[in-house]
């Protein structure tokens, strides 16, 4: 029953999401253009995501570690 | 249009005081309460998308069209024609075209029974997206009318209630072929006129044919150049229409605004008119009692106060208000208490609460005199048909309590029960209504675009029909649904209405008030008095 009410669900967002962008008023080939163009743009959008953001995450802590002293090493020892 | 929120101790809803409208507290009899809330944020941004990606498309449609790509089934111009001024390019057909026609099958419905309480649609398919329909030679039956104006529930065919009517109507006949100062003044025209005047309590009354000729052709006949009108800015199209055909200058105050109206008033005196700086010949100020898109109550207290300050004119059209509000039924002069001495020029129409159809203009005997020798309609307009009088006769005398029963009280009564309840309860559900607590006019907004489609076409899958209206009636953004509550609607049938628009309103998330939320209403159904009385 869990997966009966979750796919109700997932069809009354998608409905939401129909009745939003006016897509519930579009013809099926207009519909397909439109799905198409925003699919695309999410894809490209997660993809530039996947491959990018580490990288600058990574690039920005090294920028901001620098910026507070010039520590690359744990220069903190332990004294006996 | 902003509402602050105050809480009340024992009562289910929240009381709204507009900003700008603050009741004076010797002027009104009783408390004035109106609600425009405003939808949170997100909604507005979520409307400009809908309406961007549907102008987008239409972009894309129209493209398509003019390359040939696709059937052109719209008004173009014809080929010898390219070269000159374009006519279907601005953006009124432009909505039209793209916006308009793919929810055009909620409007224009073919109904074939009488617009009471329930009434017969004939069913119409689409086979290329509302471009031509067909009929199927079916008719859903019995559908629950909440579009109709049908306030007092005259709209009927009971045999005894039409008693009258056909008697008259096999006396007189059906047609007039006159004017009213050529031949065409029978003796019902005299009847009724002394009946309304008698209704409203004034000195006399003349009637008209139709109620939008009313308004539209004797402004003309009252006011003219050099004098100065000033008209609400939600004002009807026939007093629009009225007010320019007559050359007079118009200056729009904010709608139902006292402070914008006094300004004007004042910048009108002061400095007379626009060049010569003379007296402006006559001050007349246009207003309406129900608005119909808004449902809201005109300030007829201060709008009265003004006008003996300033020493105005004033004009009161009360297409939708007459019958329906007021203790007896006699319109707002009667609902704050005011004495009809104090308006100069009553206007109403009888296609609302009395299932007729015309309009009426009432005041003092010199104004209609005056009207009855100079007014366009009665020079050149056929005038009205004696069935049609001798209906809004007999309603009137009902109303009245002329006909010897209780009929017409109980009528006016049990709209405003009904009204009462059904704005609570549409407030308890938490959707955002706009207009006057005693108004039977309950717009409701849906403001999304692909909304308006939605909410139509569900609701007469659930056999209720309603009235949405989009852009050129209301501003483009908050598009609503309009409900218009009778007095021969049942607690039944309110009820039905009243589920569906629950269901309806979970499902199409149209419940926007962030305001007044009774989770569960259905506990207090016992200890709710009769509060409503």
């Amino acid at each position: 029953m869990d997966i009966k009410s979750m796919k109700n669900y997932l069809y009354w967002l998608y409905c939401q999401f129909e009745l939003i962008t006016c897509s519930y008023l579009m013809e099926p080939w207009e519909k397909l253009l439109f799905y198409t163009f925003n699919i695309t743009m999410l894809v490209m959008l997660l993809y530039t995501a996947y491959i990018f953001v580490p990288v600058h995450v990574s690039m920005a802590f090294q920028f901001f570690l620098h910026l507070f002293g010039n520590q690359h090493e744990n220069t903190v020892s332990v004294v006996k | 249009r902003q509402g602050s929120g105050k809480k009340m101790e024992d009562t289910f809803s929240i009381l709204y005081f507009q900003k700008n409208g603050i009741s004076n507290g010797t002027l009104y009899k009783k408390t004035f309460i109106e609600h425009f809330e405003q939808a949170p944020m997100y909604v507005a941004v979520l409307t400009f998308l809908g309406f961007g990606v549907g102008t987008v498309f239409g972009y894309l449609r129209d493209f398509m069209r003019a390359w040939g790509l696709e059937k052109r089934n719209v008004a173009t111009e014809r080929e010898q024609q390219k070269d000159f001024v374009p006519l279907y390019q601005d953006f009124e057909n432009f909505y039209t075209r793209n916006l308009y026609m793919r929810i055009r099958d909620n409007w224009n419905r073919p109904i074939c029974s009488v617009p009471g309480p329930q009434f017969d649609l004939m069913e119409r398919v689409t086979d290329d997206y509302n471009w031509t329909f067909r009929f199927t030679g079916r008719t859903i039956k019995n559908v629950i009318n909440m579009g109709s104006y049908n306030y007092l529930g005259f709209a009927e065919t009971d045999v005894n209630a039409l008693k009258t009517v056909t008697i008259e109507l096999q006396k007189y006949g059906t047609g007039i072929c006159s004017t009213r100062q050529e031949m065409g003044t029978l003796d019902k025209h005299i009847e009724l006129e002394k009946l309304v005047a008698n209704f409203l309590g004034v000195e006399d009354a003349m009637v008209f044919g139709m109620g939008f000729a009313t308004n539209s052709m004797n402004i003309p006949a009252l006011v003219g150049k050099g004098c100065l009108i000033l008209s609400d800015e939600l004002n009807h199209t026939s007093l629009v229409l009225g007010a320019r055909l007559s050359g007079a200058t118009i200056r729009i105050f904010k709608h139902n605004n006292m402070q914008s109206l006094e300004k004007l008033l004042r910048d009108a005196i002061i400095y007379g008119q626009p060049r010569s700086r003379r007296a402006w010949r006559k001050i007349i100020i246009l207003v309406e009692g129900i608005y119909s898109m808004e449902g809201s109550i005109v300030r007829l207290p201060e709008i009265v106060s003004l006008k003996k300050k300033y020493k105005a004119y004033l004009y009161l059209d009360e297409a939708h208000s007459i019958g329906a509000v007021g203790a007896t039924g006699r319109g707002v002069v009667e609902y704050f208490g005011m004495s009809p001495d104090d308006v100069d020029v009553l206007m109403g129409t009888f296609t609302k609460s009395f299932g007729a159809a015309g309009g009426y203009i009432a005041g003092r005997k010199d104004l209609v005199d005056f009207l009855r020798t100079h007014s366009h309609s009665a020079v050149y307009a056929t005038s009205m048909c004696p069935p049609v009088a001798e209906q809004i006769i007999r309603a009137m005398k009902c109303l009245m309590g002329l006909d010897g029963t209780t009929q017409g009280l109980q009528r006016v009564r049990q709209l405003g029960k009904n009204t009462r309840y059904f704005r609570r309860r549409l407030h308890e559900m938490g959707f955002i209504i706009y207009g006057n607590d005693d108004s039977p006019v309950v717009p409701l907004l849906l403001y999304m675009p692909g909304k308006i489609g939605a909410f139509a076409r569900r609701m007469l899958e659930k056999n209720i029909g309603v009235v949405v209206v989009g852009f050129p009636a209301t501003p483009i953004t908050e598009s609503r649904a309009r409900f218009c509550v009778s007095a021969a609607h049942t607690r039944e049938m309110l009820n039905t209405v009243l589920n569906a628009l629950d269901e309806l309103g979970d499902f199409l998330q149209l419940k926007y008030s962030r305001y007044s939320k009774s989770s569960h209403p259905e506990l207090y159904e016992e200890t709710r008095l009769e509060l409503e009385d």
